[in-house]
């Protein structure tokens, strides 16, 4: 029977493999909010197993609000890269430092 | 059955996530991401989430990963020199990578050993006998947590307003727009000419 370990063996894997893609990919953008995605998409997987395992809703309920939060991210992020190529001509964000901040 | 498409799912679904960081081409990651989506949505649908995984895949196949999409067929990039400087970023990325995969399944193995309490619920939160899941979700989502609900439509505003703020380019269009000013203050005299031409003899522009 499929217990709650394999839910979090698969999405500590999904997490993991998200974190590398944001360090092998440093200078693709899009990869990067890519990676990030699958990221919070590890966290709603694990949020709905214990929800799931414990019968209590509030984990389904929490998925849903990071699933809004992400949808929200996405918006945001692809509308900055694209003023940031319109602007630049390129996404190669490993030399950022217009604002110099 | 539900163990074989437990592994199924999850086979397909790390496969896909680790295809999605590796691709060369960003399009790729993208399809490679909504193929993730899906098999997570499985995973979901397995695990009893049914409303959950229905949202994954019209939320993030329908809008997200479509968005993605939309950008990276739209942006004329130039793909291989994004990848200068993948392998130089490999072994610090691998090796962090492995770290916390480890310290996390040293986790979970500490919580399987029985050195970890998870707490119980406290049951107020449970799927309602006899309901399905999505009703047992309303059920929560406009009961208890309405004005969490009511501030995550507020999120979704204002990311839409920061998108279109960001992203509109005001009155420099090239295509140019209407100036209203500019065309009230255009006078008859100033625009037109009347003139009496001799037969014959062309006119004069």
């Amino acid at each position: 029977m499929i217990g709650i370990e394999h839910y979090l063996v698969v999405s500590s894997i999904m997490f993991v493999l998200g974190v590398l893609g944001i360090f092998l990919n440093r200078k693709n953008i899009i990869v990067i909010l890519m990676a990030i995605e699958l990221i919070l998409l590890a966290v709603n997987l694990n949020l709905v197993a214990f929800s799931a395992y414990l019968n209590d809703l509030t984990g389904q309920v929490f998925a849903m609000f990071v699933l809004t939060v992400a949808a929200a991210e996405a918006a945001i992020g692809l509308a900055i890269l694209v003023i940031y190529f319109r602007n630049r001509g390129t996404i190669a964000v490993d030399d950022v430092n217009r604002m110099k901040g | 059955m539900t163990v074989f498409a437990f592994y199924l799912f999850a086979a397909l679904m790390i496969a896909s996530g680790a295809f999605t960081i590796f691709a060369r081409n960003p399009v790729h990651s993208v399809l490679w991401l909504i193929l993730a989506f899906f098999n997570a949505a499985g995973l979901m649908i397995i695990v009893g989430a049914e409303f959950l995984a229905m949202l994954l895949v019209v939320v993030y196949v329908g809008a997200v990963a479509v968005l993605f999409l939309f950008v990276v067929m739209m942006l004329n990039i130039d793909f291989a020199e994004m990848r200068a400087g993948f392998m130089k970023n490999a072994p610090l990325g691998v090796a962090i990578a492995v770290i916390l995969l480890a310290e996390l399944v040293l986790g979970i193995g500490a919580y399987r050993a029985g050195a970890l309490e998870l707490g119980t619920p406290d049951g107020t939160a449970a799927t309602l006998v006899g309901e399905s899941n999505i009703e047992s979700i309303g059920a929560l989502l406009y009961g208890r947590y309405l004005f969490l609900f009511e501030v995550a439509g507020i999120i979704l505003l204002v990311a839409m307003i920061g998108a279109i703020v960001l992203t509109h380019r005001g009155t420099t269009n090239p295509r140019g727009q209407q100036d209203i000013a500019k065309q009230n203050a255009r006078r008859p005299e100033d625009a037109t000419r009347n003139v009496r031409p001799e037969i014959g003899q062309g006119i004069e522009l």
